[in-house]
């Protein structure tokens, strides 16, 4: 279990909860476990771990690398929005600038929406959060060659809860490297 | 006094969906409480069918077994419909070969109708099913069929008959001989198996059609039936495949690098409109199934998607966002004269025209939940069907009478298939193997 990547996303969640502008009611998500993520021991996201040591994140150009380097591998989106925040721009300008220096890796970026869209909307959607994420990523000069966006709609969440801590975490982009 | 409450039966049938009342006899003005939809389900006595000779067929069935099952088959039809509460076959008094076509109606008191029958082995390799429909109290034959089936198509004689007495009862066609294809699933929330499943509309003759190494979502069926279109994950990208139900094989529907998504047939078959994101902007399109260049019919730099054909081929209904939340839209069929048709509040989804053209079934967003409804065409007319945390996907019964739909659990994510009646009575659930979600109800059988 990758503490690290969580700890960011969670972060990430909490600030993006904290300025939110459409529904300034809504509670920051809840303790990590307190929801039910992950409670299964599921392989959460990229699911490769730091273990908590350091230099122990594997060879430069890496998974475990990038994860390592990153603040997080994903960026969060409020309801129904594809909008790329300044939280968001910092974890992709760090995304970025790990890419810069590994030319040769091809990612692939996941689109995934909340549970409370239907199914083809949600495919709809999801595209466009992992283009969102994609063009940000062009913009800061990643080749759109070595990135492929697939959209997962609502089949794959990350938080199993359906409550807003859940919701909030599960409404996202990953960048996600070759094994 | 019973053939009046035939006639009640049929009129309030009428009133419900504006269709003509199709009365057995003129009966006296009838005053029918609609308000709570379908009041009286008819009783009607459905006895085991006889054989004029004990000859083994199929599924290690002779014919005498037969009838029984085919009996139960039609019973449990007719219950389904929520329109009938059927008695027998269990219980009832035995029916010989010869009292098939002349009742004994002095045993069928207790019921308002009668249907009888035979099973019979016709030497040649085929089965032929006698249906017979009586009015007891007034000792009439209502109607009689004969379906001449293969051996292992009995249950689709029984579909057959069960469709015969609906038909005579409520002047509106059957459904029962149609089939459902659906999405399995199984497996944690996270990581769900979805596989593409297809069934008879009572849940029998079940069997997979992917073998969920790939998810595949929203299969639909061609109206000719000779296809299905759904979205898999079998390639480098979700795309829409055509499957073959003959051959049983899939193609992708349009090679390119692009999601393609939300696809439905034509009322002829010959089209598949579908949804296509590029660069994240999702519009409609239209293909022919042959093959061919995808026509775009929407531009809107919002979400397009959800294309459904209005059953004359003529115009399309969808669901977008370019006016800042999802709503229903009907266009021509060549994308022309685009409108915005719900305005009852909230958001809309999963659009899908009536096979009698006359409604458009729904998604309806708000509240915390989803639930499905319907509205005229034109908009008018809205009802919402169902109350749950989640109801998605809505799919029309060959007769436009009854609705299926998936109903999601908070929390688990477990779905699993419903049907609704068009008045909002009569919810079932439609018990599957695994969950189950996207059904999509076939026409009727040929």
């Amino acid at each position: 279990m990758n503490r690290g990547w969580k700890l960011a996303a969670l972060a990430a969640a909490i600030a993006v909860a904290g300025c939110a502008k459409k529904k300034p009611a809504d509670l920051p998500p809840p303790p990590i476990g307190a929801n039910g993520e992950g409670a299964d021991g599921s392989d959460i996201g990229a699911g490769a771990g730091q273990n908590g040591g350091v230099g122990q994140g594997g060879i430069p150009g890496s998974r475990e690398d990038f994860l390592r380097s990153v603040p997080a591998d994903r960026v969060l989106f409020e309801t129904d929005s594809f909008s790329i925040d300044a939280q968001d721009r910092g974890i992709l300008d760090a995304q970025a600038q790990w890419l810069a220096r590994n030319p040769a890796v091809r990612v692939t970026i996941e689109g995934h929406a909340d549970e409370r869209g239907t199914r083809e909307y949600n495919l709809a959607l999801g595209d466009r959060r992992a283009n969102a994420a994609k063009n940000y990523l062009a913009t800061r000069g990643v080749s759109p060659a070595r990135m492929t966006v697939i959209s997962w709609g609502k089949e794959r969440p990350d938080a199993m809860g359906s409550d807003e801590g859940a919701w909030a975490q599960n409404r996202r982009s990953v960048t996600v490297l070759p094994q | 006094m019973r053939v009046v409450k035939l006639t009640i039966l049929a009129s309030l049938l009428a009133a419900l969906t504006g269709g003509p009342a199709l009365a057995q006899q003129a009966g006296e003005p009838l005053e029918v409480d609609i308000v709570g939809g379908i009041s009286a389900p008819m009783p009607i006595a459905v006895p085991v069918m006889p054989t004029p000779a004990v000859v083994p067929v199929a599924e290690r069935l002779n014919t005498e077994q037969m009838g029984a099952q085919v009996a139960e088959i039609v019973a449990g039809d007719l219950r389904a419909s929520g329109l009938f509460t059927p008695q027998g076959p269990r219980g009832l008094p035995s029916v010989s070969f010869p009292q098939v076509t002349a009742p004994v109606f002095a045993n069928w008191s207790g019921a308002q109708a009668l249907v009888q029958g035979f099973v019979q082995s016709n030497g040649n390799g085929t089965l032929t099913v006698g249906c017979y429909l009586y009015d007891v109290a007034a000792q009439t034959e209502l109607t009689r069929q004969g379906f001449v089936v293969q051996p292992a198509s009995w249950r689709r004689a029984a579909h057959k008959c069960a469709d015969a007495v609906y038909a005579r009862l409520t002047g509106e066609s059957g459904y029962f001989d149609s089939r459902v294809v659906y999405v399995a699933e199984s497996g944690p929330k996270g990581k769900r198996t979805k596989r593409i499943a297809i069934m008879d509309q009572d849940g029998a003759n079940h069997r997979f059609l992917t073998n969920g190494q790939s998810t595949a979502l929203t299969p639909r069926f061609s109206p000719d039936q000779k296809w299905l279109v759904y979205m898999s994950y079998d390639g480098a990208r979700p795309q829409v495949y055509l499957y073959d139900m003959a051959a049983g094989r899939q193609r992708l529907l349009v090679s390119q690098p692009n999601m393609t998504f939300a696809a439905r047939f034509s009322p002829d078959s010959r089209h598949v409109v579908f949804s296509m994101a590029v660069n994240g902007n999702t519009d409609i399109y239209r293909v022919p199934v042959a093959g061919g260049t995808p026509q775009r019919l929407t531009n809107s730099p919002g979400i397009d998607t959800g294309g459904s054909y209005s059953p004359d081929g003529q115009r399309i209904v969808f669901e977008s966002d370019r006016g800042g939340s999802q709503q229903l839209y009907v266009m021509s069929a060549d994308g022309s004269d685009q409108r915005r048709i719900s305005f009852g509040g909230g958001t809309y989804a999963t659009p899908v025209w009536s096979p009698r053209g006359d409604q458009i079934a729904f998604t309806k967003i708000g509240g915390g939940g989803f639930r499905i409804g319907v509205m005229a065409p034109g908009g008018s007319g809205e009802r919402i069907l169902t109350e749950a945390w989640q109801d998605e996907g809505p799919s029309w019964a060959p007769n436009g009478r009854v609705i299926n739909f998936f109903r999601t659990a908070q929390g688990s994510g477990k779905a699993q298939l419903w049907s609704v009646d068009l008045t909002g009575q009569n919810e079932r659930r439609i018990a599957t193997p695994l969950d189950g979600s996207d059904p999509s109800w076939s026409p009727l059988l040929n």
